[in-house]
Parts: C-alpha cells; structure tokens; sequence
C-alpha cells in the first residue's frame, strides 16, 4: 500500500483537480481531503457520509465573571493579547496554554475544550473519502489533518487497498508537514510563474527536511514556455523527476463547474497526460518497496 | 486605513490586488504576511534596507537548580516538557512559548532562550514601504512571524496587507485589527465553496469587506448570485487574460504593463473607502 | 521486574499495538509475578506531543522495559533518560511477545526507528 500527497507551495496551481484525476484513474484506493481549512476535493467526488465525528481540537480559556477580582493578573502573563480590559477572554486570539488558568488566584478562569471542527468517512463513486471541515476561525488544523491521514490509512489496510491519494494544502506549515510525514511519495504541482517557482522551491525544502521523496508534475505549462523551462532546468538539477507537463486548457474549469474530474469530463491533451503521469507514477512506486 | 487581502481559496489572486493596488496609491505600506510562501517582493523589486530575525522564547533549565518537582511539566499543555527520573526534557517544537514554565518554577531554574522562526525584511520602492516575514523552512507556526511583520505598521500611510490563502489561525492573525478585508475570489465551485468559509471568518472578526472576482468569465454565476443574497459589494472584476497570466508568471505588475488599470486599482481604494463608511 | 507492552486491546489475546505514543493500552506484565494488568493510554488524543506524554506516563509506572512495534525520536528521548529498555519491531499477540521477549529474542534498540509523527499516516 503506497500513501501519495498532492502540494504546491503555492496556492491555486491545480492539486484538487489533479487529485480527482487520480482519483479516477487508480485502482483500490482511498483518498483523503487535508486540505481541512478550505476543502474542495468532495466538489469533485460527491461524497456520500457515511459517519461523522467532532473533533476537539485543543482548549480556550473562558472567565467566570463572577468569579473574577479583576486583578489583572491574567492579562498581565497572556502573550497572545486573548485578554480583554474587562479581563474577558478573546476566543479568537487564546492559544489555549491555560497560563491565565493556572495563575488566576481566584480559579475564575476555566480551559474548555474545544469542538472545532467535524471528520467524515464517506463512499464516493471512486471509493472511501476520508474529508474533515475545520471550524471558523479555529486553530489546530494540524491535529486534524493526521486524524484524516490516519483514518484513511486504518481503511486502506482494513480493505487492502493499493493506495491512499492525499490532496493537500497550500503553504510550509504544519498542516502541510502533517500531511506529508511518512508517504511514500510527494507530488509538488507547479505552475509557470516566478511565484510558482519561489513557492515550489520551499515546499522542496520541506520534504526534504522531512525526507520525503518528491516528484513534480508542472501544470498549466504553455503560459510561459521559458519559465517552464527555468522550472524544468531547476527540478533536473536537484534530480528530481518531472512526471509530466500539462497544457493550459478552459475545459479544465468547466469540469470544474460541472463537478466531474478531468477524466470523466473530457478526452483532450490535458487527459492523455495526466493518464501518461498516473501510468509514470505507478510503475515507479510499485518498483520501490 | 488598512485593508487586508484574503480569499481562503490560494491562487485567486491576492498577491496580484495587493500588489497592484499598492502600486497604484501614494504614501504605502505593503506587508506581505503571507509568512509560509511571500510572493510580494517578486513584483516589487524593493530595495531592502533592514533585516530582523524572529524569535520564540524557549524554557532552558538550570540542571543544578531543578529539582524534579514537576511543576513545569504540570503548567505545559503543550506536552512540550517530560521528566525523566527527575531531569527535566524540554521539545522545542512543540512549545508555544507562553512562559507559563518559567513562571511557575518553584526554584527560578528555567531562562527563556530565544529560538529563531524566521526574518523580517523591511524596503522601500518609490511610494512604497515593503515589509515582509519569511517563516524558516521545518518551522511549524506561522503566527509569532505575522505578528511581528504587522509590529511596523505606520497608520498614518495606507497600508495593504497581503493575507495568507486558507481560513485558519494564520489567516486570523493576518487579518486581525485591519479596517477592511477585500476578499478574492475565482468564480468556480472551489472558488465559491472557500469564499463562504472566508465570509464567515470576516464576519466573525466584525470587519467590514467586499469580493473582487478574478478571472471573471471563467465559471459560472454562482459567485454572483451568492455575493447578492448575502449583500456583499462586488468591488472589482478582472476578466481572465493570457496576457495577464504571462505578465504575471514574470513577476511583473499589471498596472506597468497594461494601460488603464492603474484607474481601475485607483477606483477601487475609493470604492473601498465608500463601503466601508457604509457599512462601518 | 515489570515491562510495558503498547496494545491494541485489553488482554493478552490483544494484539501488540505498533504505535508507541497512540496505542489505546499499555498492557504491563510482572515477570516475578506473572500477572498482568492494563493501563488506558490517554495520548492518542492528545494534541501534540502524544509520545512525550505516552512516554511520561510509562516512565511514571516503574517498568524496566518497554515492548512495541515503533518508536519515534521524542518517546525515546524520554524512555531512555528514564533508563528504560526498549524492545522494538514486536508484532502478534501480547502473550506471543511476552514468551519471545522472555526467551530473549527481542533485541534492545539504541535509537528511534521511525521518523516524527509516524503513528500518523506511515505504513
């Protein structure tokens, strides 16, 4: 069973519809939304939940007005400025270290625990989803995003899939870093801008820093030839693998509205390479064990 | 005034408004809080004049005062500190640096030290000032970096602040405090679908807001028809063009290479400033 | 002498749980005595640093070894500035590992054998 993640850097470079593409070209699999903040991948699978489940995230600290002397002892220590004049706690801004909690002489300040956010397990027309939805303004994604990834392994195993395909998000953080520990291989989704190229370069520095093996596919690549080129010349030199480039083409977007995968929706350049870059996938991560 | 630009779906453009809205103005600041990939000084080109380094203060302990009484371990919810046979194991990455160990030890045996996260870098391009943070790569916390990009804010010019994409923490403490959030957006289901997690983030936080839609005639009318039912002003409209996607992949600005949409960027701060009044 | 096995479940007809940090039971078994218990393993739901606080917790029960599947660099710092010996790489029943590790087949590691966060997501 091999575990691959989609991931950008950079935002809006087109890992959602490349993993529906996935999605729809491999066998036995599973697939997993991380992407918790701003999940669109059941745009494109039309879920079915199956069962749902409340995630608690961390702690916020609340103040029992009654309680408080108002000594101030607790806006005093807090360093996320989550205490209000009024000594009322900003849920938004509380990290939930509970120092305010601990320091409080007259124990007017209570930790609650957090339900930030909902996980799902449900069927699609492709196989199990394993999706979650984070609470506005909440923190914790991180935590979140290996609830998923978890999940999502415990049923590949259970029915002895061959994959778990992770779409991922944007960003270096840890909701990133959380969804690519472990995998068997890392697919970074570049686009030909500058931006693309800084962004992808940072993201190559996270899989390393956590050594995860990574392979690029550049996406939308007749928009500027020549920085496709730089981006070719700059992934060849760190010998990483282009899986593959993939043309410009409004029908993706279409596919999009429609809420069908790619695949499904058209038979065009854009499908014959991505079926040439799952083919190119596969048979590299079925070579190493 | 300072006027965020968030989207919660990545790539719809944040970086493009903020940029060229910035370069369209007088007396700017332009932060790129956008700490985890800053894209910004691709398009300014700013000459950079100072660099900070952001820290996180980390708890050290001074073996020959502690004890092992675990005081420390019972104040950390962050399980950032284990005691083993009484020697007391600190987890950098794992803290958050609340100070919450140091305070409560009995004996005065923890000092904070200063970890490094990231860097500030400060800059100027004709009429504007340019701040940016860059969080280290292997660093997980964005915020502590957002923070400290948003300590130079100088009210008396116009500042723009270029959000992170996404609804969470990071986005939060970007957006936090600023007198107006513009909020980006492609009109496309996955557009849509992360634009209503954004209004309900901005809403949450009282900021008044409005929607450009990027990429305007790639979609469907699904994005208008929300922005009408729930009363939000449709700020600006930028069609999909090839050549601005060519000018962009460059890392150049529209306003410099295509005429007239220094006006466009030009009506939208005075749009802006009129919504805001309405709806402040 | 008494020695922690990270479990799946309960009893000794539980399967050994290959997670350190995230396994639901540690089932401890006394040599000298031959008995067992089970402890509930509280880390699995916390929010960081679930090995850490696994690894406290173990270190906390007066066992002088520790039997699992793996363990990553945070538990093992902890567990062995406790000088508790560790057993990696265990698989099967707890009763079928507790008859190898008497027999002493298990070997005793000096490192962490998966990278962080491996109770999330790794084969």
């Amino acid at each position: 069973m091999k575990q691959i993640v989609i991931i950008s850097g950079k935002g809006g470079t087109g890992k959602t519809v490349i993993t529906g593409a996935f999605a729809a070209l491999a066998e036995y699999k599973v697939m997993a939304d991380c992407d918790v903040d701003a999940a669109d991948l059941h745009l494109l699978l039309n879920p079915k939940i199956k069962n749902s489940h409340t995630f608690r995230g961390g702690i916020t600290a609340f103040t029992h007005k009654e309680l408080c002397e108002g000594c101030g002892a607790c806006r005093a220590v807090c360093r996320f400025e989550a205490v209000r004049e009024d000594f009322t706690i900003d849920p938004i801004s509380c990290e939930g270290c509970a120092f305010c909690h601990f320091v409080c002489p007259q124990n007017a300040i209570e930790m609650k625990v957090n339900t930030s956010g909902k996980w799902f397990v449900s069927d699609t027309r492709f196989g199990p989803l394993v999706h979650a939805k984070l609470g506005i303004a909440e923190e914790n994604s991180g935590k979140l995003v290996s609830l998923v990834r978890q999940k999502a392994k415990e049923i590949a195993e259970e029915k002895n899939y061959k994959w778990v395909i992770i779409d991922g998000s944007p960003g270096i953080g840890c909701p990133v870093i959380a969804s690519i520990t472990g995998v068997d291989c890392a697919v970074i989704v570049v686009e030909p801008t500058l931006s693309g190229l800084h962004d992808a370069e940072r993201v190559v520095g996270v899989t390393k820093h956590f050594n995860v093996p990574v392979k690029v596919i550049i996406n939308k690549y007749d928009l500027n030839c020549g920085m496709t080129e730089k981006i070719e010349r700059w992934f060849k030199d760190k010998n990483i693998q282009i899986l593959g480039k993939v043309v410009f083409n409004k029908a993706v977007v279409k596919s999009v509205v429609e809420g069908k995968t790619i695949i499904e929706y058209s038979n065009n350049q854009v499908t014959k390479t991505l079926r040439n870059i799952w083919r190119l996938l596969k048979e590299e991560l079925e070579r190493t064990n | 005034m300072i006027i965020s630009v968030a989207s919660g779906k990545g790539g719809t453009g944040k970086t493009t408004v903020a940029v060229n809205l910035a370069l369209s103005l007088n007396n700017v600041q332009l932060l790129d809080c956008d700490v985890e990939e800053p894209n910004c000084h691709i398009f300014i080109k700013p000459v950079f004049e100072h660099r900070n380094t952001v820290f996180i203060p980390i708890p050290r302990v001074d073996q020959t005062k502690c004890d092992g009484c675990g005081r420390c371990q019972e104040v950390c919810v962050y399980n950032a500190i284990a005691i083993a046979k009484k020697k007391v194991l600190i987890f950098p990455e794992l803290c958050h640096g609340c100070g919450s160990c140091t305070h409560f030890c009995p004996h005065d045996a923890i000092k904070e030290e200063n970890k490094e996260i990231g860097v500030v870098e400060i800059g100027e391009k004709s009429e504007i000032q340019f701040i940016y943070g860059k969080l280290h790569i292997g660093e997980m916390m964005a915020p502590p970096v957002i923070r400290a990009v948003k300590k130079h804010i100088n009210k008396k010019r116009t500042v723009i602040i270029d959000a992170p994409p996404g609804t969470s923490c990071p986005v939060i403490t970007a957006v936090k405090g600023t007198d107006f959030v513009i909020l980006v957006t492609e009109p496309t289901p996955f557009g849509l679908n992360d634009l209503s997690l954004a209004v309900k983030v901005v809403r949450k936080l009282k900021i008044p807001f409005g929607v450009i839609i990027n990429r305007s005639d790639l979609g469907n009318e699904k994005t208008d028809e929300f922005c009408t039912s729930e009363h939000i002003p449709v700020l600006m409209r930028i069609p999909f063009s090839k050549k601005i996607a060519e000018i962009y992949s460059r890392g150049d600005s529209i306003i410099e290479a295509l005429p007239g949409y220094r006006e466009k960027f030009q009506r939208l701060f005075a749009k802006i400033k009129k919504v805001k009044i309405s709806q402040g | 002498m008494k020695v922690a096995i990270s479990s799946s479940g309960t009893t000794v007809e539980s399967e050994v749980d290959l997670r350190f940090g995230r396994c639901p039971y540690y089932i401890i078994y006394d040599t000298e005595a031959e008995s067992f218990e089970h402890v509930e393993n509280k880390s699995g739901q916390a929010m960081g640093g679930a090995g850490i606080q696994a690894a406290q917790m173990v270190s906390d029960m007066n066992v002088e070894s520790l039997i699992t599947g793996n363990i990553g660099p945070n538990a093992f710092r902890v567990l062995s500035a406790a000088s508790i010996k560790i057993y990696s790489g265990a698989t099967g029943k707890i009763k079928d590992a507790v008859e190898k590790f008497k027999k002493g087949e298990y070997k005793q590691v000096n490192g962490p054998d998966v990278a962080p966060h491996f109770g999330m997501g790794r084969k």
